[in-house]
C-alpha cells in the first residue's frame, strides 16, 4: 500500500508540512483562521539529529500495530492497511502515546491522541504534508509492505 | 472443524478470537461471557461516569465483532468446572461444551481485606464492572460524600469519575502515597497534589478500623462519615477453574510465551495468568490491558495451530487524572542508576541498568514516550544510540541512521 | 555610512500564524521570532528581495517592496549612483554584482516581431503535421563531394545533434551547487540538448552524462585534464562571456570548498581568478593552436566552440575564429549573467547580442564562411520567441543559463556572490544546496525546454516553415518597430510596414 517516506537529503527543516497537517486536520477552509494564535498539534513531526539533518516523522501504518492492540477503547484500527483512530471513541488513555516505538501517535491538544490517517478522512484529497513540501522531501508511494 | 472455547469475554477474549480468526477461518467459537454486555475494555468504566463516553462507545469492537468472526456467545453465564480429559466444560446450568482447544480469559476479582463493621455498610460498591459503574451511578448524588478505600489506579480513576457527580471524595490508602504500585514518592506526590487541587482528599499511611454504618473510624484515629463506599483495594487473579482441574497456579495461572498453562490445549490469557516481565526478569501477574489483548491474540493464534510468541511483556502505564498525565513502564531494578529531569509540573525519571532503559516515570509531559517503551521492550543497548540526546527528549534520531533508514524509507 | 534599507519586509500580522518559515528559509537573517512578544520582527537591511520567504509563507502574510524612502531626486546623480559612490568612499572597493545587466537598456528582441503566414501560403498546424526542431552544430560541407565509385563521400566533421535549437550555457560547479548541475546534467540528458560545465571542471559524479556535456576551457584552465576533454560531447574554449568581456572568471575562495576545489583542481579555500586573456593566445592563429591542441587531444571525435563576449569589432573577430578550425562559434551579448562580475564592467561593457549576432552571420556570408562555422546565440534570450528571432537572425542555436536559473528557482535577486543563495542554486553552503532537489530541478528544466519547443513550433508553424533549419538566417521572417535606419540594416530587416 501506499505509505508516507522522508527523504531526507531533501528536508529543509522548514516544518511546513506540520502546519500543513495542522491545516487540513482543522476542518477550516482558512489557513489563518485555522492556525494564527494556536499552538499546533501536527500528526508528523521534524526531527533533526546530531549532524543537523533534518526529516519527518508520521505513523508507518506499521504491519503489526501495538497502537491497534493497546488501545483500551478499541478506538484504533487497521483498515485496509490504514491504522485509523475514531476520536469518539477515543477517551484520552493515551496508552497508544506510550506503546508507539516511532512517537507517531500524539495527543492533540484537546486530550485525545491523533495520528496520521494519510489524509483519507479530511477534504485534502491526499497527504497535505506531501503535496506542501517544497523540496519533495515527503512522498506518498507504493514501496511494498512489511514481511 | 476445531472446536474453540473461550471463558470469559474481555478484551484477551476478544485477542483470543482475532488470533485464531487470523488463521482459522471455518473453526467453531463459543464465548461464554458471565457478563450481559459485549466485549468492552473494564478501564472505560471511570469515563463513563466522566461522560467522556456512553454504553454504545464503550463497544470494544463494532456491533458486528461476533458475526463478523462467527463467534458464538452465550451470555450469562460462568463455567464452573473444565474436564481437561474430556476436554470439556461445563457450565452453571449443567451444559456441557467440548473443546479442541480452550482459552480461559477470566480475569480478576476484587479482593476486600476483612475490615471490622464492613457489614454495617449499606451503600458499598465494588468498580470493576459496568454493571458496578452504573450501579455506582444511580447511588450517587450531587450532595453525596463517598470514601474509596485504595488510592490504586481503579480507586483514583474511580474518583475522577464520580469528581463532579458528588459533592466529596476521599481516598485512603493503607499505603503512604497514591499509585503505590506504579509510582515513586516523588512522582506520587506530585501526583497527589494535583488530585488535591481538584477536590480530592487523601487519608494516606493508614487503614480502616471499623466501619459503623455511614461512619468510619481509621487506625490513625481519623473518623469520617460517608454516604457511600468504594472498595477498591486490589484485584486477584481467576485462576480456581485451571487450579481445579489440575493447572500449574501461583497467584495467576502459569503460562508460558506461547500463553500454554501446564494442561494439555488450555490456554490462558489476560488478568488471570502470571507470566514473565522482561524489564525486571520475574514473573508476576502484570494485569494490564495492552498485554491482555497481545496474549489473548497470542493465544488464539496458537490454538489454531499457528505459532506466536508473546516474549516481550513489560509493565506499563497510561494514566491521566484531571488532564494530569503519567507514563509507567518497566521496572527500577536494584542498583539502577536514575536520570531526572523535573520542574513543578513535570518528572521524567528514567532507569538505566547495564546499558539497557529498565524503566521510567513521566508526569506532565507526554510525548513520544513509545520511543522510550521500546528500548526497554527491545532490550535496546543503550550504547548503540545517543542516549544523552534520547534522555533530554524521545527522538527517533538518536537512534542512528540505519534504524531511520529502515523505518522511515521502508514498510515496517 | 547608513541608508535606508533598499527593501521593506511588509508583513501582514493579520495573517501571520507564527510558523517560522521565513525565518528558518532566510540565509539573510531577515527574520526572527521574539518569544517576549509573540511576534515575528524582521531586519531588512539585510534582505535582498529573493523573495524566498515570501514564496513559501503558506498564509501569504509577506511582502517585499521596494523602499520609498530615497535621496533627493536627481535625474543625473540617481540614488543608486550616489550610493555607489558613498560604498566606494567607504571600501576602495570594486564593486561587484551578479546575473545580468539589470539596467534599462534597448531589449532589440523586443523590438522585432515575427511574421505568420496568411492566404497565399497557408500556416501549418504543428499539432497535426511534422515539424523539425533537430539541429546539428558543427562544420558543414560547402559542397557534394565522391568517392571513387561515385558513391557520396558522407565523412563529416564531427557535430552536435540537438533535439531543440536551445543549449544550457556554461555555469560552474562552484558558481553553481551540486545539485544545480546535476539538475543541468539530467535535464540535458533527457531532453537531448546540452549543457555546459562553465570553467570549473566536471564533478566525477557527472561523467555519466557526458554525452550531453560541453566540458570547458577556459583562461585559467580550472578542472581540465585528458578524462575531462574526453568526457564530453564538445569542448569550449572560453574566451570571454557578455557579462564580463575583458576579464576572467572569479571564483572567490569561500566557494572554493570541497568537492568544488577537487574538481577545480584548486586547494580549497584560495580564490580561483581566471586570467583576463588565455596566456598563451594573442592572435586567431595562436587560437587555431588551442583548438587543434584540444582536437588533436580527443582525436578529432569533438566539435571545438570558441565563445566570444560580444564586443565592438564581433564580426571581424568571428571571421577570424571561423578559420581558426573551430566548428562553432558562441556570442555572448552583454545582457547575459554571472556568478560575480565587477559592477561598472557588467553594465558597461559589450554590445546587445542581437546586433552582434546579426553581423556575425552577415560577415561570415559575406566571406563565404558561413559554413565553417555553427553560431549559437547566447546572453539573454528569455522565451521561445527569441529563440525563433535569434534563429532568424542566423543564430544556429541559443544558449540559456538566465532563464535555466530561473525555472530551477532562482528570484533574480542578483546577490549570486555572496554565496548564501536561498534558493540552493549559486551556493556551496550545504543547508542550502539541498534546497535544490534534483528531482524537481531537472524536471521544471524539462517542462521549460518542452513549453519552449512547442511555442517554437507553434511560431513556425504561422509563419509556414516546418523545419528549423529553413528558419535559419530567414530575416525576411522579421520586422522591426521603432528602430532607425542603422539599427534595421546592421539587424537586416525591413521596418514594419514595409
Amino acid at each position: 500500500m501506499k505509505r508516507i517516506y522522508v527523504k531526507e537529503e531533501w528536508c529543509l527543516g522548514c516544518h511546513l508540512c506540520e502546519y500543513n497537517c495542522a491545516f487540513a486536520n482543522s476542518g477550516m477552509t482558512d489557513m489563518v483562521k485555522a492556525l494564527r494564535g494556536k499552538t499546533i498539534y501536527p500528526r508528523i513531526q521534524v526531527e533533526q539529529d546530531e549532524n543537523g539533518v533534518t526529516y519527518a516523522v508520521s505513523c508507518r501504518h506499521c504491519k503489526d500495530p501495538i497502537c491497534v492492540k493497546s488501545c483500551i477503547a478499541g478506538a484504533l484500527s487497521k483498515k485496509d492497511g490504514v491504522i485509523e483512530i475514531d476520536h469518539s471513541k477515543c477517551v484520552g488513555c493515551l496508552t497508544c502515546v506510550l506503546v508507539c516505538p516511532y512517537g507517531a501517535v500524539v495527543e492533540d491538544g484537546s486530550g485525545v491522541a491523533q495520528k496520521c490517517e494519510l489524509c483519507m478522512k479530511n477534504t485534502c484529497g491526499s497527504p497535505a504534508c506531501v503535496k506542501g513540501c517544497p523540496n519533495g522531501a515527503i512522498v506518498y508511494e507504493d514501496r511494498g509492505d512489511a514481511e | 472443524m476445531k472446536q474453540y472455547v473461550i471463558i470469559g469475554n474481555g478484551v484477551a477474549a476478544a485477542g483470543c478470537i482475532e488470533g485464531i480468526r487470523s488463521v482459522d477461518a471455518e473453526g467453531r467459537i463459543t464465548v461464554i461471557s458471565a457478563e450481559k454486555h459485549p466485549v468492552y475494555c473494564r478501564p472505560l468504566i471511570s469515563y463513563y461516569l466522566e461522560n467522556k463516553t456512553d454504553l454504545q462507545r464503550m463497544h470494544y469492537r463494532g456491533d458486528s465483532f461476533y458475526q463478523d468472526n462467527h463467534a458464538e456467545v452465550i451470555y450469562g453465564r460462568t463455567v464452573s468446572a473444565i474436564d481437561k480429559d474430556a476436554k470439556q466444560v461445563t457450565l452453571d446450568n449443567g451444559d456441557t461444551l467440548s473443546y479442541d482447544a480452550l482459552c480461559c480469559c477470566t480475569g480478576s476479582s476484587p479482593f476486600v481485606p476483612p475490615m471490622q463493621g464492613l457489614e454495617t455498610v449499606q451503600n458499598k460498591f465494588n468498580f470493576m464492572t459496568i454493571d458496578d459503574s452504573l450501579a455506582l451511578e444511580q447511588a450517587v448524588t450531587p450532595e453525596s460524600k463517598v470514601l474509596i478505600i485504595g488510592a490504586g489506579l481503579i480507586g483514583l480513576k474511580c474518583a475522577e469519575g464520580l469528581h463532579s457527580r458528588v459533592k466529596q471524595i476521599t481516598v485512603c490508602d493503607l499505603a503512604p502515597r497514591v499509585l503505590s504500585s506504579i509510582l515513586d514518592d516523588k512522582c506520587a506526590a506530585m501526583m497527589q497534589k494535583h488530585l488535591e487541587q481538584n477536590g480530592i482528599s487523601f487519608i494516606l499511611g493508614t487503614s480502616a478500623k471499623e466501619f459503623s454504618g455511614n461512619h468510619v473510624t481509621m487506625q490513625n484515629g481519623t473518623a469520617l462519615d460517608f454516604d457511600v463506599l468504594v472498595l477498591a483495594v486490589g484485584v486477584r487473579a481467576n485462576t480456581a477453574l485451571v487450579k481445579d482441574a489440575g493447572g500449574n497456579v501461583n497467584r495467576g495461572i502459569v503460562v508460558d510465551d506461547a500463553c500454554r498453562t501446564s494442561l494439555a490445549d488450555i490456554y490462558a490469557a489476560g488478568d488471570c495468568t502470571e507470566y514473565h516481565d522482561i524489564s525486571s526478569d520475574t514473573v508476576k501477574v502484570m494485569a494490564l490491558m495492552p498485554n491482555a489483548y497481545m496474549q489473548g491474540h497470542t493465544a488464539g493464534v496458537n490454538m489454531a495451530g499457528g505459532e506466536a510468541v508473546f516474549d516481550n511483556a513489560i509493565p506499563m502505564n497510561s494514566i491521566g487524572f484531571f488532564g494530569f498525565h503519567c507514563h509507567t513502564a518497566g521496572a527500577q531494578p536494584e542498583g539502577c542508576e536514575m536520570y531526572e529531569e523535573s520542574d513543578e509540573n513535570h518528572i521524567k525519571r528514567l532507569f538505566v541498568k547495564d546499558d539497557r532503559l529498565t524503566g521510567f516515570m513521566l508526569l506532565g509531559h507526554m510525548h513520544r514516550t513509545g520511543i522510550y517503551t521500546a528500548l526497554i521492550r527491545n532490550k535496546t543497548p543503550l550504547s548503540s544510540v545517543d542516549f544523552d540526546r534520547l534522555r533530554i527528549e524521545p527522538q527517533l534520531s538518536a537512534l542512528g541512521s540505519a534504524y531511520r533508514d529502515k523505518v522511515l524509507k521502508g514498510a515496517v | 555610512m547608513n541608508f535606508y534599507p533598499e527593501f521593506e519586509v511588509v508583513r501582514n500580522d493579520s495573517r501571520c500564524i507564527r510558523c517560522r518559515v521565513c525565518e528558518r528559509q532566510c540565509a539573510n537573517e531577515v527574520h526572527w521570532y521574539d518569544e517576549d512578544g509573540k511576534i515575528m520582527l524582521s531586519d531588512e537591511s539585510k534582505c535582498v528581495n529573493c523573495q524566498r520567504c515570501v514564496t513559501l509563507c503558506p498564509t501569504r502574510a509577506l511582502k517585499i517592496v521596494k523602499s520609498d524612502c530615497r535621496l533627493r531626486e536627481n535625474a543625473n546623480y540617481s540614488d543608486q549612483t550616489i550610493k555607489e559612490i558613498y560604498r566606494q568612499a567607504e571600501t576602495g572597493g570594486v564593486l561587484l554584482s551578479s546575473m545580468g545587466n539589470p539596467n534599462p537598456l534597448p531589449v532589440y528582441w523586443d523590438k522585432i516581431l515575427i511574421n505568420a503566414s496568411q492566404v497565399t501560403n497557408p500556416p501549418i498546424d504543428p499539432l497535426r503535421e511534422p515539424m523539425e526542431t533537430r539541429v546539428f552544430l558543427g562544420k558543414k560541407p560547402d559542397h557534394i563531394t565522391r568517392n571513387e565509385d561515385g558513391s557520396l563521400d558522407t565523412k563529416l566533421a564531427p557535430q552536435l545533434s540537438l533535439s531543440m535549437p536551445v543549449m544550457f550555457s556554461a555555469m560552474s560547479y562552484g558558481s553553481i551547487s551540486y545539485n544545480a548541475h546535476a539538475s543541468l546534467a539530467r535535464a540535458a540528458s533527457a531532453l537531448g540538448i546540452y549543457y555546459n560545465t562553465g570553467e570549473g571542471g566536471l564533478h566525477e559524479d557527472f561523467y555519466k552524462y557526458g554525452k550531453n556535456t560541453i566540458v570547458q576551457v577556459a583562461s585559467g584552465r580550472f578542472g581540465v585534464h585528458k578524462d575531462y576533454l574526453e568526457a564530453g560531447a564538445a569542448i569550449e574554449i572560453k574566451m570571454g562571456q557578455g557579462a564580463k568581456p575583458g576579464i576572467g572568471g572569479h571564483l572567490p575562495g569561500t566557494k572554493a570548498v570541497g568537492d568544488v576545489s577537487k574538481t577545480r583542481m584548486i586547494p580549497e579555500g584560495s580564490d580561483a581568478i581566471s586570467p583576463a586573456p588565455h596566456h598563451d593566445i594573442y592572435s586567431i592563429e595562436d587560437l587555431r593552436q588551442l583548438v587543434y591542441s584540444l582536437k588533436e587531444a580527443t582525436e578529432y571525435r569533438l566539435p571545438v566552440i570558441v565563445k566570444v563576449a560580444a564586443v565592438h569589432n564581433i564580426a571581424a573577430i568571428a571571421s577570424g575564429i571561423a578559420r581558426s578550425g573551430a566548428d562553432i562559434i558562441a556570442i555572448d551579448g552583454f545582457r547575459g549573467g554571472t556568478g560575480a562580475a565587477p559592477t561598472r564592467i557588467r553594465d558597461n561593457v559589450g554590445i546587445p547580442i542581437e546586433l552582434a549576432l546579426a553581423a556575425v552571420d552577415k560577415r561570415l556570408r559575406d566571406e563565404g564562411i558561413r559554413n565553417n562555422v555553427s553560431i549559437i546565440c547566447g546572453g539573454s534570450v528569455r522565451s521561445a520567441a527569441d529563440v525563433v528571432k535569434a534563429i532568424a537572425l542566423g543564430a544556429d542555436a541559443c544558449y540559456i543559463a538566465t532563464a535555466a536559473c530561473l525555472a530551477m528557482g532562482c528570484h533574480l535577486c542578483r546577490s549570486c556572490h555572496t554565496g548564501k543563495c536561498n534558493w540552493g542554486i549559486a551556493t556551496q553552503r550545504p543547508d542550502l544546496v539541498k534546497r535544490l532537489n534534483p528531482d524537481i530541478g531537472s524536471q521544471r528544466l524539462i517542462n521549460l525546454m518542452d513549453a519552449w519547443r512547442h511555442e517554437i513550433k507553434e511560431l513556425m508553424g504561422g509563419m509556414g516553415i516546418n523545419s528549423i533549419e529553413a528558419l535559419r538566417g530567414n530575416r525576411l521572417m522579421l520586422r522591426g518597430v521603432g528602430l532607425t535606419e542603422k539599427e534595421l540594416e546592421i539587424l537586416g530587416i525591413s521596418h514594419a510596414g514595409e
